[in-house]
């Protein structure tokens, strides 16, 4: 049989304010357990909570970025539930009245064509603490740390229909949020966390299927391994005729399982009300408008620009314009280094291999945009040949030396372009290579010309210490050996 | 020096008659001796009181003294104090020291304020005669003298003991549904419930968030109008506090009283109403007709929906508020949990009281799926009507005026058993805390011996006009000033 799949996200986005949602403390990440957790965050008896304008302010831009209705009186209610890392025994959040209602976000799929994916709302609300199940003599602990960080729930419609649209749909949301500043998108440290709703139902049925919740995936690999995991899972039982449960799910990334968590018979019943402690928030225009002035450039109109200004292709355009970082780190490229194409391959290439093997992010790279941008030049302006070039990038990466044509003089880089001396070279080594020569000029096939051609190379290259350009060393082989 | 008033003690101390750490050690003396036969105290601290004593005296060398500086009082036990346990009535909290003070609190001491201790109260302020007390029931000062042990109310059944008593001067209160007016109108004291966001609620230990407000409980109109120049004003740590200029409630005590257009809601002197309570309450209407206000019948048509929209909103409020008391970070746990559901239902089973889980229940009942729009939406809207009704009648006149309670205090023991009709004792005050208005007890005579309450109701931020007029009527009677024997 022939399925249809459906997915729906929930997306918790954690807020990059200073503080925390309601109090005073530090939100920043890594502090040592329960050091950034006051009073208020304690729910210390007769504490109350007081709102962060600026949770307010970045839920707000992310409406205005994602093409949404306001909420323009937006309230807290209490959602109940016990748990150790939950302090008041409720979590502060929105429900009837979130402050950003129904909006929508475009999203680029690998062939060419848009989707766009409807969102349903997005609220505020607080983070919990974490419980450390790691033996505290046979206890758990409990950090309150994150407890009162400013999250906003993201919530979309069941829009996307394979792994790659809900990928695509996380990474341009991961881009969006990075870009406007409002989280700082680290997902290895919880500041983006997805929920993922999967259903299948027989292809072209209009009535969805019983859907499933896997939780807590904060990683886009997790996300499409989670979704090609869950989605066999179902597939599976409907085809020997079983029925699905709704239920949420835990997926393990490392052993590609998931468990139930648990069923919708155990589902809390989490007694929502208004919180009395907190007056409904009216937003008004000049808030709306002051919001709107404070927006960036948002990832769209920077892919349109890359593509105009610097001529780049859809794809380079698309990555690098997708991360808010990625993109300043290009601009800075750029800002020092002629060649679009070149820089952009570079970016992609050796810099993105060198973060991902040592799992570090743009910001945390030893090399800065000007350094690539000055060995970009090096490369285009034919100085350093592109072999010579990762040497410079590796002594810049390891931090032998921070100035690309320091480390061009000091390892003997430089290529040798002067034509005549270049010239020279070659006559030399094709008058003592005859037989190759000769092998060459009678080969009729350009294909295995091509290939015989670099035959020539080494010879020069070891004549040149290195130091030819091999760009000019072919131009000159194809004239002296005859086309 | 134990019967004179807030305003009195003040002089004497600003003469130089007495220091606050010699006026302090006679309190404390004589608190020590005699509240064993009132149990208004749960904690007495003496040494902060002391030292704070000293500072007193050390500030109005300094030239830097307040009309409180060096003025002995209590806190009601729900209000936070820094280093001095502060239990709420609660096994739950039995032995919590909050290492911050409450915003009221932090107030008094900065005004010079020496806090002798901290009042006994119903567990977590649920009830109308401090019989939910983790630290025992409180015995009311009038009524021993017969060999009767009757209730003082509730909740601050503490403060209104212990300020009738003489052993303060004056205490703070909470008043969620009549929390305040109750048990000064039981005590004959003279209590105040302020506009809901007059007073900072922050520190003070929630039971229902939308209703509870703090104020004054002292034996006159004029030391009620001292507490409340301190307790009173804007905090940014109460996003329900309101930003709003605070008067000085003392200069207008004086207004003369022509002219005041008075309101009796004819439901508020209904069946209910004694006879005996309800002759009392009207020739203490007519002391103001002497003193030239006018007087006439108006409505309140929802008033009887009242307390069923209370114990709806209340209890929700309350299930939530006490979900904190879960034995994790602070307060009682039960002893070797065995998991961690264990370690939840032992400690909330042992740590509260009866009264405090029916209230747990019945809230987190009102706000089930399947319920919750009969109940708490319901009770909402019932909430607006009856703020509505308010509005309406101020606009015909300047204040009502009602009892307190429908009956004088009871023998202990005696509504214990049925909740129902404990809950009935609020009947004339809880509609206030829904409306939000500032609502006064003032004492008004005695039946049988046992002091009657008027009740002076006020449109929002009224509370000057209401302490005018209750000063008014204590120039003119002396009800405030019997002392039990």
């Amino acid at each position: 049989m022939q399925w249809d799949i459906v997915i729906g996200l929930e997306i918790h986005v954690q807020l990059a304010t200073k503080t925390k949602i309601f109090s005073g403390s530090s939100t920043a990440f890594g502090a040592e357990p329960n050091t950034q957790a006051n009073a208020v965050d304690l729910a210390m008896p007769g504490t109350l909570p007081v709102p962060n304008e600026q949770a307010f302010r970045y839920a707000v831009m992310f409406g205005l970025a994602t093409n949404a209705e306001i909420g323009r009186r937006s309230m807290f209610e209490r959602k109940n539930y016990f748990y150790p890392d939950l302090p008041k025994g409720y979590q502060t959040t929105q429900l009837a009245q979130p402050i950003v209602g129904p909006g929508h976000v475009d999203i680029d799929l690998a062939d060419g064509s848009s989707k766009r994916v409807r969102i349903h709302h997005a609220h505020l609300e607080e983070d919990a603490g974490k419980s450390l199940h790691e033996d505290y003599h046979g206890m758990s602990g409990i950090d309150l740390n994150r407890a009162g960080t400013p999250l906003i729930e993201v919530v979309t419609e069941p829009d996307m229909n394979t792994a790659e649209e809900a990928v695509a749909f996380a990474k341009k949301l991961h881009s969006l949020v990075t870009s406007l500043g409002i989280c700082d998108g680290d997902m290895s440290q919880g500041s983006m966390r997805f929920d993922v709703n999967i259903s299948l139902k027989p292809k072209g049925s209009e009535t969805l299927g019983t859907r499933t919740e896997t939780k807590n995936l904060n990683s886009f690999r997790f996300m499409e391994q989670a979704i090609a995991h869950e989605v066999e899972r179902q597939m599976d039982i409907l085809e020997d005729g079983g029925t699905i449960t709704q239920e949420t799910r835990l997926y393990n990334g490392d052993r590609d399982e998931s468990r139930s968590m648990r069923s919708k018979e155990e589902a809390n019943d989490y007694r929502y009300f208004p919180c009395p402690d907190l007056l409904p928030v009216e937003i008004d225009d000049a808030f709306i408008e002051d919001a709107r002035a404070r927006l960036p450039e948002l990832p769209d109109a920077r892919k349109a620009r890359f593509k105009e200004q610097y001529g780049l292709n859809d794809y380079d355009a698309g990555v690098l314009s997708g991360d808010a970082r990625l993109a300043t780190f290009f601009e800075e490229t750029m800002a020092h280094g002629k060649d679009a194409k070149l820089a952009a391959n570079w970016i992609q290439g050796e810099f993105s291999a060198r973060l991902n093997a040592e799992e570090k992010s743009v910001a945390e790279s030893p090399i800065s945009g000007a350094q690539l941008g000055a060995l970009v030049t090096r490369i285009a302006d034919n100085t350093v040949s592109s072999a010579g070039a990762k040497k410079v990038f590796e002594a810049l990466w390891s931090g032998e030396n921070d100035n690309v044509d320091a480390i061009i003089e000091a390892q003997g880089l430089k290529q040798v372009s002067d034509t005549g001396a270049l010239e020279s070279m070659v006559d030399e080594v094709l008058a003592g290579m005859p037989d190759q020569v000769a092998q060459y000029q009678g080969e009729e096939d350009p294909k295995k010309r091509k290939k015989m051609l670099g035959g020539f190379m080494g010879p020069l290259m070891k004549a040149s210490k290195g130091q030819g350009n091999p760009k000019l060393f072919n131009e000159i082989l194809v004239r002296k050996l005859g086309g | 020096m134990h019967n004179k008033s807030v305003a009195e003690l003040s002089r004497e101390l600003e003469s130089g008659k007495i220091s606050s750490v010699e006026l302090t050690q006679q309190f404390l003396d004589r608190l020590k001796q005699e509240d064993g036969k009132y149990n208004s105290f749960i904690t007495i601290s003496d040494e902060q009181a002391l030292a704070e004593a000293k500072s007193a005296d050390e500030m109005r060398s300094a030239g830097k003294a307040t009309v409180w500086t060096g003025v002995p009082f209590a806190h009601k036990d729900i209000f936070c104090t820094n280093g001095v346990r502060t239990s709420c009535g609660s096994k739950m909290l039995e032995n919590f020291v909050p290492p911050y003070d409450a915003t009221v609190t932090e107030k008094f001491k900065a005004a010079g304020a020496v806090c002798l201790g901290k009042t006994n109260m119903d567990e977590f302020a649920m009830g109308s005669s401090n019989e939910s007390s983790f630290f025992g029931a409180v015995t009311n000062p009038w009524g021993l003298s017969n060999g009767e042990k009757r209730v003082p109310g509730g909740s601050s059944g503490g403060s209104a003991a212990a300020v009738a008593a003489r052993l303060v001067p004056a205490a703070t209160g909470t008043d969620t549904g009549g929390s305040i007016r109750q048990p000064a109108a039981l005590c004959s004291i003279t209590g105040l419930k302020p506009t809901y966001g007059r007073v900072s609620r922050y520190g003070m230990i929630a039971f229902a968030s939308s209703l509870d407000q703090g104020g004054p409980m002292a034996r006159s109109a004029e030391d009620a109008a001292l507490m409340m120049n301190v307790m009173a004003g804007f905090d940014p740590k109460d996003s329900t506090c309101i930003d709003r200029d605070v008067p000085d409630y003392t200069a207008t005590l004086n207004e003369p009283l022509k002219g005041l257009r008075i309101g009796l809601p004819k439901e508020y002197f209904s069946d209910q109403l004694s006879p005996t309570m309800e002759a009392q309450v009207r020739n203490a209407v007519r002391e103001y007709e002497k003193l030239g206000a006018t007087v006439k019948d108006v409505s309140l048509p929802n008033a009887n929906l009242a307390i069923a929209a209370y114990y709806v909103i209340a209890p929700a409020e309350a299930s939530a508020n006490l979900s904190r008391f879960d034995g994790v970070r602070y307060g009682y746990r039960c002893a070797d949990p065995k998991d961690l559901m264990d370690m939840y239902t032992r400690t909330r089973a042992e740590g509260f009281g009866s009264e405090v889980k029916r209230r747990i229940l019945v809230g987190s009942y009102a706000l089930s799926a399947g319920y919750f729009d009969a109940y708490y939406l319901k009770a909402q809207k019932v909430r607006r009507l009856i703020q509505q009704d308010f509005i309406n009648a101020f606009k015909e006149v300047d204040v009502l005026m009602s009892p307190v309670t429908p009956s004088p205090a009871f023998i202990q023991g005696e509504k214990t058993t049925d909740p129902v009709s404990m809950y009935l004792e609020d009947v004339f005050t809880i509609a206030i805390n829904l409306a939000g208005i500032p609502a006064m007890s003032v004492p008004a005579g005695f039946v049988d011996g046992l002091p009657v309450g008027l009740q002076i109701i006020g449109d929002y931020f009224s509370e000057a006009r209401l302490l005018n007029a209750a000063h008014q009527f204590q120039q003119v009677t002396d009800w405030h000033q019997r002392e039990p024997q």
